[in-house]
């Protein structure tokens, strides 16, 4: 069985700017990873480079052994930035909807048992009753968890969550954490997240992104360097000394 | 307006055909321009808009210069809506960064080419005043079939591939993900807009027709929360809005674009101000302690 992500010796920049050197990095199917690092140490990046959005400049990138334009289709993803248009008319419905547009069938109309299914996914991040709702009208959170039932409703084998509790309150985030307990025997996960607490509960397994990627056991770091990653994550140059080595020389200028 | 009724309902007549132009054209102010207020392109329609005139033209010049009696203003201004619909979305797809200065250069050279196309055309009576505030009270039963079958065909395709629209137009890079061909889409959505933007031209002319496209879908966008209702409203608002402003216009001997337009703006403003007025009352409505 393949891995379901796979990066051999990848490499991307933005411009002249090394975003991600040299990443190589395996997430077997069925596990469940979360990735940690500081703001603008690549996470987003890796995660668009494995959903084919972003292209390496080097090396090579698989999804559950598909090029990652469409191997993405066995991803659910959960983008971190609300960063479509605040006032588009329409309702939580068809925002979920959306998930299965790749198995419209030709005459462009959702079947019932698609619908049904969507109805299935809103009860599974607790927002039953909330289908017809504008979903303009919702909270950051509620907007949040319409988001992760639509990356449910298509069906991945594999879910990448991009600081999906980030504007969540406590009880939304214990619900999404029993969620993603009763997921993580069903689909791969890979979680990124600032959320300490919330890695502890999940997982063992820690991806740590920096320009270069470390992957470790939540049980070989202790709670204290841990933390240190994190509070590393506003002072960046104490992230070189501890868990995950920074890269060393600074971004090259030509 | 007793004088305007009994026009409408005589067959063949000018205000007939008008009218009826009119109430075709509105079925696509209202489906397109609500895809094209909600995706935020309002102004890569009115660059669109603008360059019809080069068509239009080059029309009227082939006619004089070669005696091309078949290339009509409105096949010109087809031919010349869909390239700079091609231009503008191939830049506005791959090039991002430069997409607005690539839309206001397509809309000045549109014109510039149209208005010198129209210079040396010695034919052409110099009635461009009508190309540019348009001249529904002109229109023939011939332009009617062409704007009939247009109008058919735009919107069908917006409503079999309503879906996968609003997908590219709500969260592009999710309906990339599942496989949509988002570019395609794109492109489409620029197609059907230029196609229904010649149809307005017709109706309000270049300057005005873009106002058409924007007022009835924003009003729409405005009152209701589904993309499909606002497209109902919309074309029902056009619909109201362009016979009363024909009517108007007719009665008191006005240009009609400008009145449907002035029509449309006033019925915007009433459903702004509907809501505003609904939202005041809920927030000032007594709250328990």
């Amino acid at each position: 069985m393949g891995a379901a992500l796979d990066f051999r010796k990848a490499n991307f920049r933005y411009r002249e700017v090394p975003v991600l050197v040299d990443v190589s990095l395996r997430v077997e199917e069925g596990e469940c990873v979360a990735m940690i690092g500081p703001n603008g140490g690549g996470k987003s990046t890796l995660l668009k480079l494995a959903l084919g959005l972003l292209k390496p400049e080097s090396g090579g990138i698989q999804v559950f052994d598909h090029a990652p334009h469409t191997g993405c289709r066995l991803i659910g993803y959960v983008p971190q930035h609300l960063h479509f248009d605040p006032k588009f008319p329409v309702t939580c419905m068809e925002v979920v909807l959306m998930g299965r547009l790749d198995r419209l069938p030709w005459w462009g109309r959702y079947s019932p048992e698609d619908r049904e299914a969507a109805h299935e996914s809103f009860r599974r991040v607790g927002l039953a009753g909330m289908e017809e709702r504008p979903f303009a009208s919702l909270s950051g959170g509620q907007k949040q968890r319409v988001l992760i039932a639509r990356a449910l409703f298509t069906d991945p084998r594999l879910l990448l969550l991009d600081e999906p509790t980030a504007n969540v309150d406590l009880t939304v985030e214990e619900r999404f954490v029993e969620l993603l307990e009763e997921l993580r025997a069903k689909v791969t996960i890979v979680l990124v997240t600032h959320d300490l607490g919330l890695v502890e509960r999940l997982t063992d397994q820690v991806i740590c992104v920096n320009r270069r990627v470390h992957r470790h056991r939540v049980s070989d770091l202790d709670g204290d360097t841990l933390r240190q990653i994190y509070s590393a994550e506003l002072r960046e140059q104490h992230f070189g000394s501890c868990a995950c080595p920074v890269d060393e020389e600074k971004a090259p200028r030509k | 307006m007793n004088e305007f009724f009994k026009e409408v309902f005589t067959p063949g007549s000018i205000v007939q055909l008008a009218t009826l132009a009119s109430l075709i054209a509105s079925v696509n102010f209202g489906v397109v321009g609500t895809y094209v207020v909600a995706r935020r392109i309002t102004y890569i329609a009115a660059a669109i808009a603008h360059s019809v005139l080069a068509g239009i033209g080059f029309a009227v010049f082939a006619r004089a210069h070669f005696g091309w009696d078949w290339c009509v203003p409105v096949l010109g201004a087809i031919v010349a809506a869909v390239i700079s619909a091609v231009v503008i979305g191939y830049v506005s797809l791959y090039l991002r960064e430069r997409e607005d200065t690539i839309i206001s250069v397509v809309w000045a050279v549109g014109m510039s080419a149209g208005l010198l196309f129209l210079y040396y055309s010695p034919g052409f009576n110099g009635n461009l005043e009508s190309f540019l505030v348009g001249s529904i009270l002109y229109i023939a039963p011939a332009d009617l079939w062409i704007m009939g079958g247009l109008g058919i065909v735009v919107v069908l395709l917006c409503l079999f591939f309503y879906n996968p629209l609003m997908a590219v137009c709500f969260d592009e890079e999710f309906a990339r993900l599942r496989g949509v061909n988002v570019p395609l889409y794109f492109m489409l959505l620029l197609i059907l807009t230029s196609l229904s933007v010649v149809l307005l031209v017709q109706l309000a002319g270049i300057v005005l027709a873009i106002a058409l496209i924007v007022l009835p879908a924003a009003a729409g966008l405005h009152a209701t929360s589904k993309l499909w209702h606002a497209m109902c409203l919309a074309t029902v608002l056009a619909m109201i809005q362009s016979t009363l402003g024909i009517a108007w216009s007719y009665s008191v001997e006005i240009p009609a674009g400008p009145a449907i337009i002035l029509l449309s703006a006033a019925s915007y403003l009433a459903v702004f101000g509907w809501k505003w007025w609904q939202s005041h009352l809920a927030a000032s409505a007594p709250r328990q302690p």
